[in-house]
């Protein structure tokens, strides 16, 4: 166990200034996150249009790990198809659970959250954000989705 | 027990100096280390560490007598009652009980709770009723009531806590009503360490008729607690966070009340006679124990008792004072770090935030450098939301801790606020 390897300086940037954080102007979606085991809050905002996710920002109060994957997130799926935030979803979501999940540089800085594995107790705080993302996405009517929960 | 050992544990009796290694030698998981350091193990309000007298009390149990009770006519299970019943013995006596018929074996504080709530107020409450309960109780002391409120239309009342964490009694008193059925409060706050002073509540509750519940899970293992000179009806609290394994734990309860009440469970062990045209109960306390109950876990806890009176007591309690005050200074002296819960009166634990810190940040570095310590709500969303806060770190202390514990946990604090801080600090 390398906490060097939990908190590396992209995830350490991140969270000391997280980008794309506060509320988004019409935003097509406004979908919240909750952890009840820590407490931690997120508050997502996307643009929808079409298929495609035209913007996409946070909010909420977490800790280093939550705030910077949600921040390495809207920077990685804004622009991008609902399908391809999905699948991108996918394999967040894998780094996360999987030891056997490949890094490779098609993630780009999110590979970075590739050291949380280590940390069965913080998976939660990493992939809070995600498991919002992806309600939101797969839900017909996202502005009506109750509070996404991690348990 | 032999009589030779109980001869053995009364002339352990004597008082000593408080020699903390000493101690730390009876606790065989604090040799060990954790991420390559050696453990620092300041979790104790959540659960504490067991010595060896619970360990190998458990272990002899387990290997030699282990048995169901109250039933066989044969060896073992004569031996394995004995044991049981030896312990609710000591349990008598800790908290200085009026007799067996007043301590209920159950899994631990939030069970005891839970029947106070089912069985007590429940049959009692109407509409419009009132449980008077406080700000700071732990989520164990606040929802078994929400439930009966919403069972039977009573109605929960909460007194306030001020900016040091502290339960006015006056603002208390002040919110008894005579709808008020039932004051449920802590002894000691978990997520505070504020004493509350349950004297005075139990005093002032009694003297209008209300009854009372207090929950000692934090307070059991750090101060002396007498239930008859407290007064109070009910008094509920967990074996481990006493030294003792989990899921065992006691409630006592005034053998007038008690007699009074509707078993909770049905089932073996609480009946005296069964027939399909109806049922006889058993005598207190086995009228609210039924099933077979954690039988290993009660001598552990037997055990626990027996170990802590053969320590000096008034020396342990004031070395966890000593750890108090060490933490406050040490941890007070890191800029940024915000101590959650002043009370002027305050068991060994400290609560805090650190700026730009997430407790669970702070929490996952000081386990890399092998000190454990709690980080989140505590089970008290309601004080955390009174502080303006999602969650705060807790060092809890027990007698076994070293002040050099403490030193390291202030220089794990101050190395997450270097990595995290803003400017680098």
């Amino acid at each position: 166990m390398e906490l060097a390897d939990l908190y590396r300086d992209v995830i350490l940037d991140h969270n000391r200034n997280p980008r794309n954080f506060g509320p988004l102007a019409g935003a097509s979606a406004d979908v919240e996150g909750f952890n009840p085991l820590c407490g931690d809050r997120l508050k997502l905002h996307l643009r929808l249009v079409g298929e495609r996710v035209e913007d996409i920002r946070f909010e909420g109060q977490g800790c280093a790990i939550s705030t910077a994957s949600a921040s390495l997130m809207t920077e990685s799926v804004r622009g991008r198809t609902r399908a391809e935030a999905l699948a991108l979803f996918e394999r967040v979501h894998a780094l996360l659970t999987d030891d056997a999940a490949e890094v490779d540089e098609s993630l780009g800085k999110l590979a970075a959250l590739s050291g949380v594995r280590e940390f069965p107790a913080r998976v939660k705080c990493a992939s809070l954000c995600w498991h919002t993302l992806a309600s939101a996405l797969k839900a017909p009517a996202p502005q009506s989705l109750a509070a996404v929960s991690t348990e | 027990m032999s009589d030779t050992a109980r001869a053995a544990r009364a002339a352990a009796k004597t008082p000593a100096p408080f020699d903390v290694e000493a101690i730390r030698r009876e606790f065989p998981v604090l040799a060990r280390s954790v991420h390559g350091h050696r453990l620092a193990y300041l979790d104790n309000g959540a659960s504490s560490q067991s010595p060896n007298a619970v360990i190998d009390a458990v272990d002899d149990y387990v290997r030699r007598h282990h048995s169901n009770i109250h039933r066989g006519v044969h060896a073992l299970s004569q031996e394995a009652t004995s044991l049981y019943e030896d312990s609710r013995d000591r349990l008598v006596r800790f908290i200085n009980a009026a007799s067996r018929s007043e301590i209920v074996l159950l899994r631990g504080t939030t069970e005891a709770v839970n029947l106070v709530a089912q069985s007590y107020a429940r049959p009692l409450l109407r509409a419009g009723d009132e449980i008077l309960i406080t700000h700071l109780e732990h989520h164990a002391n606040i929802v078994p009531w929400q439930m009966v409120c919403a069972q039977t239309g009573a109605k929960l009342v909460v007194a306030p806590i001020d900016a040091r964490g502290e339960v006015d009694a006056a603002a208390v008193e002040a919110l008894m009503s005579p709808r008020t059925r039932l004051l449920a409060c802590a002894h000691v706050s978990n997520a505070l360490g504020t004493v509350l002073p349950v004297a005075r509540l139990v005093a002032s509750a009694r003297a209008r008729g209300i009854a009372t519940l207090i929950d000692g899970a934090q307070a059991i293992a750090h101060m002396p607690v007498d239930v008859r000179a407290l007064g109070c009806d009910f008094y509920a609290f967990s074996g481990h966070k006493m030294f003792a394994p989990t899921g065992i734990g006691v409630l006592y309860g005034r053998e007038e009340l008690l007699e009074r009440m509707p078993p909770w469970q049905g089932g073996g062990d609480m009946i005296r006679t069964v027939s399909f045209a109806g049922t006889t109960y058993n005598a207190l306390p086995h009228k609210f124990e039924a099933g077979t109950p954690n039988i290993g876990g009660t001598v552990g806890l037997g055990a626990a008792v027996g170990y802590l009176e053969s320590l000096d007591l008034p020396a342990a309690h004031a070395h966890e004072s000593a750890l108090l005050a060490h933490a406050h200074a040490a941890l007070g002296a890191i800029p940024g770090l915000s101590v959650i819960g002043t009370a002027r009166d305050k068991a060994a634990l400290v609560s805090f935030v650190v700026d730009g810190v997430h407790p669970h940040d702070l929490g996952t570095i000081l386990d890399g450098d092998g000190i454990a310590v709690r980080t989140g709500h505590h089970c008290a969303m309601p004080v955390m939301e009174f502080f303006r806060v999602p969650a705060t770190a807790r060092a809890s202390f027990a007698f076994y801790n070293t002040f050099g514990e403490i030193d390291r946990l202030a220089a794990s604090v101050e190395r997450a606020r270097r990595l995290f801080g803003r400017g680098g600090g």
